[in-house]
């Protein structure tokens, strides 16, 4: 009895299986997000904006911003990492993405164990995120 | 052993940023942004010291950062809602996502209860976030301070009930086995949990996931009164799935900010790096501060900032 008590106090494999990835993705997303800062802010890479032209466009609407700077939306981001400011965008990504790859990581987990109706709401979940993420669902300017 | 590591993660971060501060190109820009009032880094770094505060006030104030982040920053900065928003939802799910491992290896934040519920708060959040960009900014400032002033009222009312009584699980969470074991800390006491009333539940987390969406909010304030006193998970269990489960709401909420271009790295580094070190200040301070006086503060400055918010959207 007193093992079986023990055993439920555990968490399940999958948990732990989640909380390994998601804690690999936050610590590495925080420090490549830290260091491309530094290189940001340091001058080390030039940024699209430079850097006493950032406070004319925090104030304008998202679409204002993107028109006036000449920035695309979506995932064009990835053709400007040359750029100091869009190269923080690779660590933001690793932080709003590690949730699908925890999402997808517990599937196998979760069908070995013939939890079949979670293993059907982790996919349906990894679908969601991957279509939020995709870009695919657009959405009107103000 | 943990608590080292925090101090030298701390110092690096602070030497990181002394460096900024004396770079050649920080002094080079500040030149030239001071010929047209501030210098550029004068409000990022105002943002890195306010959401220090904010930080600190989070924790014991047992709010999420995400909650003060957008009413405050968006009320008093010169900063434009659309990317107040995206800042916001990324500092909710920073916060999440540096408390989600440890909740979850603890055994406290339950993934077989969130699984469910985040599916239908995220896709809720998406919703949430596409209604937020598509509204005129001066409507979702009004709903903005209403939810504020809301949260306040709920706050001040909502009662928090340790270990609920549940009599019996309901047939939904019964099939999805939705319950669990841990043991209280304080009483070494083995508590068994099951929740009832899922499918209501389940119901107002699709209310809950637009609002987070909408307004770039974290959702811990609705979170656990749903997951607490209507669906009768413990205290303990409820604060930390909340707090996991926006790691999933927030995600798919700020992929629909991101790329609709509303994330200014100028805007989100100084204030994730200003939340996370005010929260370990925060955490230090919970053994001499007063709770119940530091519960009004954020009350208040809650409100204050619920009706700057509203009196923008009206446009007074």
């Amino acid at each position: 009895m007193e093992e079986k008590t023990q055993d439920l106090l555990k968490a399940t494999p999958e948990q732990l299986l989640y909380a390994k990835i998601l804690e690999w993705g936050m610590y590495s997303g925080l420090l490549i997000l830290l260091i491309t800062f530094g290189l940001y802010t340091l001058g080390i890479l030039d940024p699209y904006i430079p850097l006493d032209k950032i406070s004319r466009y925090w104030s304008y609407n998202v679409h204002e911003y993107l028109e006036h700077a000449g920035i695309k939306n979506g995932w064009a981001w990835l053709g400007m990492l040359k750029y100091g400011d869009f190269i923080n965008f690779i660590g933001i990504a690793i932080l709003a993405g590690v949730t699908m790859l925890c999402y997808a990581a517990i599937v196998p987990t979760l069908l070995r164990s013939k939890d079949t109706v979670y293993a059907i709401m982790a996919v349906l979940e990894v679908i969601i995120l991957g279509a939020a993420a995709s870009g695919l669902l657009a959405v009107g300017g103000h | 052993m943990q608590v080292n590591g925090k101090l030298w993660a701390m110092m690096l971060i602070g030497l990181f940023l002394l460096a900024v501060l004396v770079s050649p190109a920080f002094a080079e820009s500040s030149a030239e942004g001071a010929a047209s009032g501030h210098t550029w880094w004068f409000w990022p770094l105002v943002l890195f010291f306010v959401t220090f505060i904010m930080g600190i006030l989070a924790v014991l104030g047992g709010v999420g950062g995400g909650v003060l982040f957008v009413p405050i920053i968006s009320g008093f900065f010169p900063f434009h809602l659309d990317f107040v928003r995206g800042t916001g939802l990324l500092v909710a799910l920073c916060g999440a996502l540096a408390a989600g491992p440890g909740l979850l290896k603890m055994n406290l934040a339950s993934l077989r209860l969130a699984i469910p519920v985040a599916l239908i708060a995220s896709t809720c959040a998406i919703i949430g976030a596409m209604i937020g960009l598509a509204l005129p900014t001066n409507i979702v400032q009004i709903a903005l301070g209403a939810t504020i002033i809301g949260i306040c009222v709920l706050m001040l009312t909502a009662k928090k009930s340790t270990v609920p009584d549940v009599p019996q699980a309901d047939r939904l969470s019964s099939a999805l086995r939705i319950c669990g074991v841990y043991q209280e800390a304080s009483t070494g006491e083995i508590i068994d949990w099951k929740v009832h009333r899922t499918p209501l539940g389940l119901a107002l987390f699709v209310l809950i996931g637009i609002m987070a969406g909408m307004f770039g909010l974290g959702a811990g304030w609705a979170n656990v009164p749903v997951l607490n006193l209507l669906m009768g998970a413990p205290l303990k269990i409820s604060v930390a799935t909340s707090k996991f489960l926006l790691s999933i709401t927030d995600t798919s909420a700020a992929w629909i900010y991101l790329n609709k271009g509303c994330v200014i790295p100028m805007m989100v580094v100084p204030s994730l790096v200003g939340i996370m070190l005010g929260s370990f200040v925060g955490v230090r301070l919970l053994k001499i501060a007063k709770p119940t006086f530091i519960r009004w503060m954020v009350i208040s400055i809650l409100a204050f900032a619920g009706i700057k918010a509203l009196s923008k959207g009206l446009g007074f």
